[in-house]
């Protein structure tokens, strides 16, 4: 798929995976879209390890838009691309967006065909700066 | 300095952090959400089973090889965070370091370490106790005053306002708690000047 994918972190699984799903129902298929949520141990968190392997699910060609809920999401989030390394890391952007939002407004975007630049930019709108 | 034997280094390290699991868990229940000290643990036990590959390697490469698995396992920010420290150190030490190597090396981590957390000492982490070790090396302390220096910055923590972090979303609740990562921050300081002072 050429659509610039959307993976969504939080620290909960069942937000990860509800707001996966608010993303299929309202924008469709057509965005390569995966999500992690819980720390891997049963407990609320973020996993590294799971955030790498979202990525390679949802990978396009276009690039990854991830969208993160608190502190540690992002922090995991940006730690799991500097670990994928170049060159897929210049094509991964960790959104400054609220998750439920950006992720539908992103994937909105994408299913479009526009950029990763494109996707960031409609995520980060929604962010007050 | 000694070539200190990586795997005691891991040891020393592995059992501070079990042995304070339940203070640093403590600590974070105050502020934060009351995962530090399990989550560290699971991390330094992860690092302590694969040690002997590990200490088979260079030091530059054992010390990414740590932070890499500190990153997979601690789970939580923190885990990005102690594994930035370490492999930052891995990536700037050389292989025999002298103390000017050290210095040098800590202060390049110290500086992953606060672009990865988007955040500077005074904020109540970590790294108001890293920065305070880095100035003691800079100035040709010994380890036994380095561990000082380390214990203080983390009970200095206890008056500052959480500024990053879940501690944060506390504000002015935050005061009076030490921060759980300067703690175990200040405890790695300890166990592991200690081990290369006795190897």
């Amino acid at each position: 798929m050429s659509n610039v994918g959307i993976v969504i972190v939080s620290h909960s699984p069942l937000v990860a995976e509800g707001t996966a799903d608010m993303v299929r129902q309202m924008v469709g298929d057509e965005v390569p879209l995966a999500w992690c949520g819980g720390n891997g141990h049963g407990g609320l968190g973020t996993s590294v390890e799971a955030i790498m392997g979202a990525i390679d699910r949802a990978w396009s060609e276009a690039g990854v838009a991830i969208l993160v809920d608190l502190g540690g999401a992002e922090t995991n989030s940006e730690m799991a691309v500097e670990m994928i390394g170049e060159p897929r890391s210049h094509k991964i952007v960790v959104c400054n967006a609220p998750i439920v939002e950006g992720a539908v407004m992103a994937a909105t975007e994408s299913s479009g065909g526009a950029s990763l630049k494109e996707v960031v930019a409609t995520a980060h709108e929604l962010s007050p700066s | 300095m000694a070539a200190p034997d990586f795997s005691k280094l891991i040891a020393a390290a592995a059992d501070t952090i079990a042995a304070h699991a339940d203070e640093l868990t403590a600590l974070d229940q105050a502020i934060g959400d009351g995962d530090h000290g399990l989550n560290m643990k699971r991390g330094f036990e992860a690092v302590r089973t694969e040690a002997e590959a590990i200490a088979a390697k260079p030091l530059p490469d054992a010390l990414k090889a740590v932070g890499t698995k500190l990153v997979m396992t601690v789970g939580g920010a923190s885990g990005p965070l102690f594994g930035t420290l370490f492999m930052a150190l891995g990536k700037e030490l050389p292989g025999t370091p002298d103390r000017a190597a050290l210095t040098a090396a800590f202060g390049k981590a110290i500086e992953a370490v606060s672009a990865r957390g988007k955040s500077q000492p005074g904020q109540k982490t970590m790294l108001d106790v890293l920065q305070p070790v880095y100035e003691a090396l800079g100035q040709g302390k010994t380890a036994e005053e380095i561990v000082d220096v380390a214990d203080h910055a983390a009970d200095a923590t206890v008056p500052m306002k959480a500024l990053r972090g879940r501690a944060s979303f506390l504000g002015e609740r935050s005061i009076g708690h030490m921060d759980a990562g300067a703690r175990s921050t200040a405890l790695l300081v300890r166990a592991i000047s200690e081990a290369i002072e006795g190897s």
